[in-house]
């Protein structure tokens, strides 16, 4: 069975889809302090891994980059609220890409799979 | 603590120091401008030993991978034998002349003496013997593909600027200089030439959107392509009698001025030119290339983007200047 990456069109869908995210949690008053003075190409280049991840493509994302890469977040007081906005955004944006609500449980589920690696549990 | 051999000196630095400090702490000459790790003044290269991939944010995979990184981002936490010797990326050049175009520009023309391939909105690296440097935007479009021949670039004079200052005092004519790079993505590539293009620069970030036109005009683009160059106030403004004329020759440029500060008349907006500029609802599609000081950079870049436009398509280049001598 082929992943929902190459169901939505692999990287080129992905770029799409980065754009989208990206705008959404940009726009999304709980998240957007955390994008502040941050590179805008650099935070897209690891939302394009974040997203490769979970849509199942080609990636060498582990639970420990996750932990590592948030744990200055967790200090300026990220939580649970913060991973459900951002699985939020993340739904809502692959509904636009014409993924379906199964699909959307799946990718969510593995995004969920990494909930206490960003958070530092 | 790191110990750090810098061609052939040993320098201990400390946790949480950074390497460029440490250096210039210890008397190690390094050329540094913006310490901010956007400028790429101050690369020096692993000689023994990994560089810190924190420090290569930025660079060319080529420079990375030989060992080259950012000694002002650099918080070495292994030891390291490194050397600030940046000769095999530099090429001799000579100023050729300077010449006062506004208020407080000048624009300096620059012969390199050897190859030096680049694109007119790439940025490099001037360097004086003495080894102050400073980065600046090409303002000119290169006759060959090996960038052999004159380039130029605008050069603001700040009040007690050292590199601005020697350059517009008259003496700098015929001396030797380094240049080294260029770098950046803010240049024109000939794809969907019916593409609309927005170029917006504050200051001398008015040099690589008048590369960038050019270059557009002649590899045939033949979208419409708008000039913005915000001012503080309606003295910053230069290049206008050549803007005019371009936009005259070519009919798709449309050239327009923003000051912050003044009386607007029919050919100047007042405002902030970022905001000016998203509040008129710029279009969506397209390529925008946006140039000058970093908060208008950003907010513009952030604007634009959050209005539909790909990130991909949004080129910018903020002008990180040198701390103030002192």
């Amino acid at each position: 069975m082929s992943t929902l990456y190459e169901q939505l069109g692999g990287a080129a869908a992905v770029d799409k889809a980065v754009d989208i995210f990206y705008r959404k949690m940009l726009s999304d008053a709980r998240v957007s302090q955390y994008f502040e003075d941050v590179d805008m190409d650099r935070q897209a280049a690891k939302q394009k891994a974040f997203l490769t991840m979970v849509l199942g493509g080609p990636n060498h994302y582990t639970g420990r980059d996750m932990r590592t890469a948030h744990a200055h977040l967790v200090k300026r007081g990220l939580t649970d609220l913060h991973v459900d906005a951002v699985i939020e955004n993340l739904g809502t944006t692959l509904k636009e890409l014409g993924a379906t609500d199964d699909q959307i449980s799946q990718v969510a589920a593995v995004a969920n799979s990494v909930r206490s690696d960003v958070l530092g549990r | 603590m790191a110990n750090v051999v810098c061609d052939g000196k040993a320098v201990a630095v400390e946790r949480g120091q950074r390497l460029l400090d440490a250096l210039t702490g210890a008397g190690v000459r390094v050329p540094s401008s913006c310490r901010a790790g956007a400028c790429q003044t101050c690369l020096v290269k692993a000689t023994r030993g990994a560089a810190p991939a924190a420090a290569q944010v930025g660079l060319k995979e080529g420079l990375r991978l030989q060992g080259y990184f950012l000694a002002c981002l650099a918080e070495p936490a292994e030891d390291l034998e490194i050397t600030v010797d940046g000769g095999e990326l530099s090429v001799p050049a000579r100023i050729d002349r300077v010449d006062r175009i506004g208020v407080d520009v000048v624009r300096v023309r620059v012969l390199p003496e050897r190859c030096f391939p680049h694109r007119g909105g790439q940025w490099m690296t001037l360097i004086r013997d003495d080894g102050l440097a400073r980065p600046y935007s090409i303002a000119s479009v290169p006759e060959s593909p090996d960038g052999i021949g004159p380039l130029e670039i605008h050069v603001r004079v700040v009040r007690g600027g050292r590199m601005s200052g020697w350059l517009s005092a008259g003496e700098a004519s015929g001396t030797a200089v380094q240049l080294r790079g260029p770098a950046g993505d803010c240049f024109y590539t000939p794809r969907d030439l019916g593409q609309p293009l927005l170029l917006a620069g504050t200051g001398t970030g008015l040099a690589p959107l008048w590369a960038i036109t050019r270059d557009a005009l002649r590899a045939g683009h033949t979208g419409p392509i708008e000039i913005w160059h915000g001012a503080r106030t309606a003295d910053g403004f230069y290049l206008v009698d050549e803007l005019r004329a371009l936009s005259r020759r070519a009919p798709q440029v449309v050239y327009r001025r923003c000051a912050l500060e003044g009386g607007g008349d029919g050919e100047v907006s007042v405002g902030r030119l970022d905001q000016f500029l998203l509040a008129r609802g710029a279009a969506a599609g397209g390529r925008a290339f946006l140039c000058g000081d970093p908060t208008f950079v950003a907010s513009l870049k952030r604007g634009l983007f959050l209005a539909g436009l790909p990130l991909r398509d949004i080129h910018a280049d903020a002008f990180v200047s040198a701390p103030p001598p002192g």
